[in-house]
C-alpha cells in the first residue's frame, strides 16, 4: 500500500489506537516556554506525578523577554515571574533550559532547528501553534494546549485523532523579489484562514524543492494560519546538508544510518491525499495583508476587495476588519503610510531573513519617520549577524538590531505598536491588537518590510531591483 | 483528576455573530502572564469588552444586559490562531459551558474539550436560525443534549444532531481525564519504547 510521509511518521509513533477514538501518539521531542507551561507543571504537582522523560523536553524563554538590556533583571513583574517559574520548573524536573542570556537562547522554533534537535521523521510538539515550523524538516510537528503539555510531560504521549491529509503543490519559478513568505501568504489568501482546518498539509512541487531550509521553515510556520494541524516538506539533500554538523545532529556511523532512514520518508509515488491543491509560483507577487486575519491578503500591486467581492454572510466581519484598520474596500495598498516596521519572529527571524533585509537596505537610508525593530530569532542568529557584518550594515543604514525574542510579534514584552499606528511586520498574525492594543498590522516578507522601511510607505520591493 | 461532567444543558444564549474570532480576541497575549488557570474570565474578549480606560463598552454583547446565558453562539472558524489554552479557560471561567459555531479551529476545540467546555458544531443554516431566534427573543432557551448529540431550540423550534468523537463524548459524560488515562498507560508506553529501540 502506498503511504504519504505523514502516514509513515504517524503510524510508527502510534503506541495504541483507541477503537472509535484517538491514537495514543508517542512524542519524540517536546519544546516548552515560559507562557504555556507553568499550569502544566502545576497540574503534575497536583497529581504528585514526575516528568516521565525529562531528557525529551527542551525549554527556552522567548515569549515575554525584553529585547534590550537582557543582562538586567526583567523589568515587568509578571513576565519576570513567568521566566523564573520556568527556571524553577526545569531545575526541579531536570529539564534542559536555554534561558535568557544562554548562548543557545532564542525563539523556540528558531533554536530547535539551529541546534539540530529538529530532525526528519520525528514527532515534535510545543505549547505554541507555530510548532508547525519544524515540519520543514519532514517531521510531524504541531502546536498543543497546556493540558496537552501536561500529557506529554506525564507520559511522552498525546491523544490525537489522525487528521486528514492535504498536498499543496507549488510549481514553477518565483519572480525576483518574491520570497517563501509571499508563497505562504498567497496560499492563505486563496484558501482562507480556515481553509486547511482538520488537515495536515504536505507542501510539494518544484518551487518548494528549490527553497532553502530557512525559507521552507517560513512556509511550514504559517500552516496554522490556514487552520492546518501542521505542515511538512519531505526531507532531501538540502535538509541533510542543513542538519549535518549541528550540535545535536547525529554524527559518525549514526549519521549514515539516519540519512538512510530519512531518505525512505518521502510520500510514495501514487500516495493518495484527501485533498490536493495546485498553485503556480510564477504568478505570485510580493504579498501584503490589509485586514485582521492572515487570509486577508493581496498581491502588493493589488487592491483591497470591493464589498461586492465578499460573500453576503461575511460582509459584516469584513467591514469590521477594515474599520479596525481604517481602510476602505477597493483601496490600493501601495503607498499607504507606515509608522513601524517589525523584522523578526519565528516566521522571519533567521539569518537568511536578516541577510535579505540588510542587503536590501545597504547603501540606502531608513525613512526618518519610521520606527523599526529588528529582532534576531536567537542568540546564535544575533552572533552570526555580528560576525557577518549584518549588524554594522544595518546601523549604517540607520537601523538598530535588538536582542532575541518573540518581541512585537505578539507584544507580550514592552515591544508594542501603539494604538492606531500602522506596522509592516514580517511576523505571522495581523489579528486585532496582536502587536499591541489598537495596533494595525500588515504582514509581508523581509524584502517588502525593507523596502517599506526605506520609503515609509507600503512599497513593492521589485521597484528597487 | 476528574474533569467536570457534561450531560445536558438548557440555557439562554449569548450571540456573537462574528467570523474568524481568533484566540488573541478571546484573550489577548498581554493577559497570559498568570501561572495558574484561574481568573481568565475577567479578560475574556478584553479589547472588545472594555475601552482603553477599562470602561465596559455598552455596545458589546457581554455588557449590554440584553443577553445572558451559558451558551456562546459564534460565527464560523471560532478559536483560530494561537494554541493558548487560556482562551478555553477564559470562556469557561466567565461561565459558559457550551460554544456553538459552524466551524471550530482544531487546537481550540481540543483545548475546550480537555477542560469540559463543549464545542458544538452545527450547519451554517442552523447557526443562522439560532442567531435569528436568540436575537429576536433573548429569553429563547436552547437545549444541548450530549448523550443524544442533539441541540434544539425549546420548546419546539429547530433541532439538529451534532458530531463528537465517541471517545471524547464518553470522557465528558463521565468526567474522565486524558492525563489520568495516559499515566495509567506508562508501563505499556515503556514496553512500546523498548520494542521501538
Amino acid at each position: 500500500m502506498t503511504k504519504t510521509i505523514f502516514d509513515k511518521i504517524w503510524d510508527r509513533h502510534v503506541v495504541k489506537s483507541i477503537p472509535d477514538g484517538p491514537d495514543v501518539l508517542y512524542i519524540d521531542r517536546h519544546f516548552i516556554h515560559e507562557v504555556t507551561s507553568p499550569q502544566a507543571f502545576g497540574g503534575l504537582r497536583q497529581r504528585n506525578a514526575e516528568v516521565f522523560h525529562p531528557e525529551k523536553t527542551i525549554a527556552t524563554a522567548d515569549h515575554n523577554v525584553p529585547t534590550i538590556d537582557q543582562h538586567l533583571t526583567i523589568h515587568e513583574e509578571l513576565s519576570r515571574v513567568q521566566v523564573e517559574k520556568l527556571k524553577t520548573n526545569c531545575l526541579e524536573n531536570d529539564i534542559e533550559l536555554y534561558g535568557l542570556n544562554h548562548p543557545y537562547n532564542g525563539i523556540v522554533h528558531v533554536i530547535g532547528p539551529e541546534l539540530g534537535i529538529t530532525q526528519p521523521g520525528m514527532t515534535i510538539v510545543c505549547g505554541d501553534s507555530h510548532t508547525s515550523t519544524h515540519g520543514a524538516f519532514g517531521s510531524i510537528a504541531f502546536g498543543i494546549g497546556t493540558s496537552e503539555v501536561e500529557m506529554v510531560l506525564a507520559s511522552q504521549c498525546l491523544m490525537q485523532p489522525k487528521p486528514k491529509s492535504m498536498r499543496i503543490n507549488v510549481e514553477g519559478v518565483l519572480q525576483e523579489g518574491v520570497t517563501s513568505k509571499d508563497i505562504i501568504l498567497y496560499i492563505i489568501s486563496q484558501i482562507s484562514t480556515g481553509g486547511a482546518t482538520g488537515y495536515f498539509v504536505e507542501y510539494a512541487g518544484s518551487a518548494i524543492r528549490n527553497l532553502s531550509m530557512e525559507a521552507r521553515m517560513t512556509i511550514c510556520n504559517m500552516s496554522i494560519e490556514m487552520g492546518a494541524r501542521g505542515g511538512l516538506i519531505a526531507p532531501d539533500e538540502t535538509t541533510f546538508e542543513y542538519i549535518r554538523g549541528r550540535e545535536y545532529a547525529p554524527a559518525g556511523s549514526e549519521w549514515q544510518k539516519k540519512v538512510e532512514f530519512w531518505r525512505a520518508l518521502p510520500s510514495d509515488p501514487g500516495a493518495e491525499f484527501d485533498k490536493e491543491l495546485h498553485f503556480d509560483a510564477a504568478g505570485i507577487e510580493p504579498m501584503i495583508t490589509y485586514g485582521t486575519n492572515p487570509g486577508m491578503g493581496t498581491g502588493i500591486s493589488g487592491m483591497i476587495p470591493s464589498l461586492e467581492e465578499i460573500d453576503n454572510a461575511s460582509r459584516n466581519s469584513f467591514l469590521k476588519s477594515l474599520e479596525y484598520m481604517d481602510f476602505y474596500p477597493g483601496e490600493k495598498m501601495i503607498g499607504k503610510k507606515v509608522d513601524y516596521v517589525f523584522m523578526g519572529s519565528c516566521t522571519n527571524g533567521r539569518i537568511e531573513d536578516l541577510r535579505s533585509f540588510s542587503s536590501f537596505v545597504k547603501g540606502k537610508k531608513k525613512a526618518e519617520d519610521v520606527i523599526e525593530w529588528i529582532v534576531p530569532g536567537s542568540k546564535q542568529v544575533e552572533k552570526q549577524a555580528e560576525e557577518e557584518g549584518i549588524k554594522q550594515a544595518l546601523e549604517a543604514a540607520g537601523f538598530e538590531m535588538r536582542q532575541p525574542g518573540c518581541s512585537a510579534c505578539l507584544a507580550m514584552n514592552e515591544d508594542k505598536i501603539p494604538e492606531g499606528k500602522y506596522a509592516v511586520s514580517t511576523s505571522n498574525r495581523n489579528f486585532e491588537g496582536r502587536q499591541g492594543p489598537g495596533a494595525r498590522t500588515m504582514l509581508a516578507s523581509p524584502l517588502t518590510a525593507a523596502a517599506t522601511a526605506i520609503t515609509g510607505r507600503v512599497t513593492d520591493p521589485r521597484t528597487f531591483l | 483528576m476528574p474533569i467536570e461532567k457534561f450531560i445536558t444543558l438548557t440555557s439562554t444564549c449569548v450571540p456573537l455573530p462574528i467570523e474568524n474570532v481568533d484566540t488573541d480576541q478571546i484573550v489577548p497575549a498581554r493577559f497570559l502572564k498568570a501561572t495558574t488557570r484561574e481568573g481568565f474570565g475577567e479578560n475574556l474578549f478584553r479589547d472588545w469588552r472594555y475601552d482603553k480606560s477599562g470602561k465596559p463598552r455598552q455596545d458589546f454583547v457581554l455588557n449590554n444586559g440584553r443577553h445572558t446565558g451559558q451558551i456562546l453562539l459564534t460565527g464560523k472558524n471560532f478559536g483560530s490562531g494561537s494554541s493558548r489554552e487560556h482562551a478555553a479557560w477564559a470562556i469557561k471561567d466567565f461561565g459558559f459551558k457550551v460554544v456553538v459555531s459552524s466551524f471550530f479551529a482544531d487546537i481550540f476545540r481540543n483545548n475546550s474539550l480537555n477542560n469540559g467546555l463543549l464545542t458544538v458544531q452545527v450547519s451554517e443554516e442552523f447557526l443562522a436560525r439560532l442567531f435569528e431566534s436568540v436575537e429576536a427573543d433573548p429569553s429563547t432557551r436552547v437545549k444541548v443534549d450530549l448523550e443524544n448529540q442533539e441541540i434544539s431550540v425549546l420548546p419546539d423550534g429547530p433541532r439538529e444532531k451534532f458530531d463528537i468523537n465517541s471517545y471524547k463524548k464518553n470522557c465528558l459524560l463521565n468526567g474522565y481525564d486524558d492525563i489520568d488515562y495516559l499515566m495509567s498507560m506508562r508501563d505499556e508506553i515503556m514496553e512500546w519504547e523498548k520494542k521501538m529501540e
